[in-house]
């Protein structure tokens, strides 16, 4: 069988004989990659004007929409807390503004449990565009209306940017649940 | 797409229950943020020490990315040097003369300068560099504009202390860690800055707009006597910045003063020293007149405000 297709006896996940996804990889992709996003913006210089949205957590919504169930509903807290070490932002908007998120996602979720593109994508972009005027008021800057103008490609980007995000997280989650154990 | 069932819990009682647990510790990740977020912007130094370690993370990566970054803007601009190499040249040429001129007469003020001096029975007190250090990464998600510097307390970098490249002034040392120190930019909206003129001394205080350009605001109000093109520079009040280093240069004027562009632009720079506080005794006193809660060293503009209108009239 495997001469003729050698992926005959496989799946998108791999060979599905004696192999089994490895259960580090299924348990810490999602929160190594939501840590990454928070860091990656970090290492831009950016003296005039905020560069990118919080990848972080646009990454956190994304893994939610992508895989609902799969992040605990408290996991915006400790996440956050990661977020705000190095964000910039005063210690603590990250643990508030992330656990919110993730209750008015299930909330909405309960109340409209239909699943599709745009659906998502109007939750995560109403959402994301909320989280960029809410973190720019507790920030600590004064708010000026240069500083509006600045930053709003920022909250532009964020709207735009989920669909190449939930992509990537689908990606990603082929990749966590591979089958990379051999069992013998 | 049809809802995924498996959120409905059911009769099963564990379900039931883990759903509340949840929903409860989600509750209290919200109750805990808004307390943590109130206790940061009261004393915001109260988290420095975890930021710190944070920081001394994640600086070896951006030290990596800072040669990267530093390298291929020297590539970009070795190609975009041909192109207007012809044009280029004929207005270098143009200018070397004028500097070479200029020299001759700074040359001649440097003289008269070091000879009224000696008259006087100063002293040129020379700042060396604490520490020489390359800008890692900044806050690019954020409002506030600070910025992460590879040299920390091991390094003898101390909290206030003025930070800038070979063009001017970038910023100052906000928090520090042992191997890493965060920087408040010029630009940040919370950033305020004694400067003056300089080819004279209309002082005046330059703030961060949010926006990458600074305000100007002049301290004595009547007829604005900035003109488009003034550099200002570091007047020294308040004894952080040593006077006479580039800040900035007035691009448009306004009934208060102007809107200047910055001298020294943080992602334009390769190595940034760290020079001391100019004159600790000054700030030391500043602080214990202070002795305010939030006494976060330019966070707040009032120490700075009250400091040079004092120091200003001791020093001219």
């Amino acid at each position: 069988m495997e001469r003729l297709d050698h992926r005959a006896r496989s799946d998108m996940y791999g060979l599905r004989i004696n192999r089994a996804p490895s259960p580090l990889r299924a348990h810490s992709v999602p929160y190594v990659t939501i840590m990454l996003g928070s860091l990656l913006p970090v290492l831009f210089i950016a003296d005039v004007m905020p560069l990118l949205p919080s990848l972080g957590f646009l990454l956190l919504l994304s893994w939610r929409m992508v895989r609902p169930g799969l992040l605990p509903l408290w996991a915006g807290a400790p996440l956050g807390a990661f977020d705000d070490l190095v964000s910039g932002q005063p210690f603590g908007s990250a643990i508030m503004l992330w656990s919110i998120a993730m209750i008015v996602i299930e909330m909405i979720e309960t109340r409209f449990p239909w699943r599709g593109l745009w659906q998502d994508w109007l939750t995560v972009g109403g959402m994301a565009v909320t989280y960029w005027f809410a973190a720019l008021l507790i920030s600590g800057a004064s708010l000026t209306p240069e500083l509006l103008a600045v930053t709003l490609p920022q909250a532009v980007l964020s709207l735009l940017l989920y669909p190449l995000i939930a992509r990537m997280v689908a990606g990603l989650d082929r990749f966590r649940l591979s089958r990379a154990r051999r069992i013998n | 797409m049809a809802p995924p069932s498996s959120r409905r819990s059911g009769f099963s009682k564990k379900a039931q229950y883990s759903a509340f647990t949840g929903y409860l510790l989600a509750g209290a990740g919200v109750v805990l943020g808004l307390a943590l977020l109130a206790l940061s912007l009261w004393q915001p130094s109260a988290f420095a020490p975890v930021r710190g370690v944070a920081s001394d993370v994640v600086a070896p990566v951006g030290t990596g990315g800072a040669v990267a970054r530093s390298g291929s803007q020297g590539f970009l601009d070795n190609i975009a040097g041909y192109f207007r190499a012809g044009q280029q040249n004929a207005a270098l040429r143009r200018e070397v003369e004028i500097a070479r001129i200029r020299l001759a007469e700074a040359d001649a003020v440097t003289a008269e300068n070091r000879r009224l001096k000696s008259l006087l029975g100063l002293k040129e007190g020379e700042t060396k560099p604490v520490a020489m250090a390359r800008l890692v990464g900044s806050t690019a998600t954020s409002g506030r504009r600070h910025a992460y510097l590879s040299a920390g307390a091991n390094n003898g970098v101390r909290l206030g202390m003025a930070v800038v490249s070979e063009r001017g002034v970038v910023g100052r040392v906000l928090e520090t860690g042992r191997n890493s120190a965060r920087v408040l930019l010029l630009t940040d909206s919370e950033s305020v800055l004694p400067v003056r003129r300089a080819k004279d001394n209309v002082i005046a205080f330059a703030e961060g707009r949010g926006d990458g350009l600074l305000r100007i605001r002049l301290v004595n109000l009547g007829v604005n006597p900035l003109k488009i093109g003034d550099m200002m520079v570091t007047s020294g009040a308040g004894g952080y910045y040593r006077p006479g280093v580039a800040v900035a240069v007035i691009a448009k004027i306004t009934p208060d003063g102007g809107i200047a562009r910055l001298v020294a632009e943080p992602s334009a720079t390769n190595f940034v020293a760290v020079e001391p506080v100019f004159q600790p005794a000054a700030v030391a006193e500043l602080g214990a007149q202070q002795a305010a809660p939030g006494a976060e060293p330019s966070a707040s503009p009032s120490p700075t405000t009250a400091a040079p209108r004092s120091d200003a009239a001791g020093e001219e």
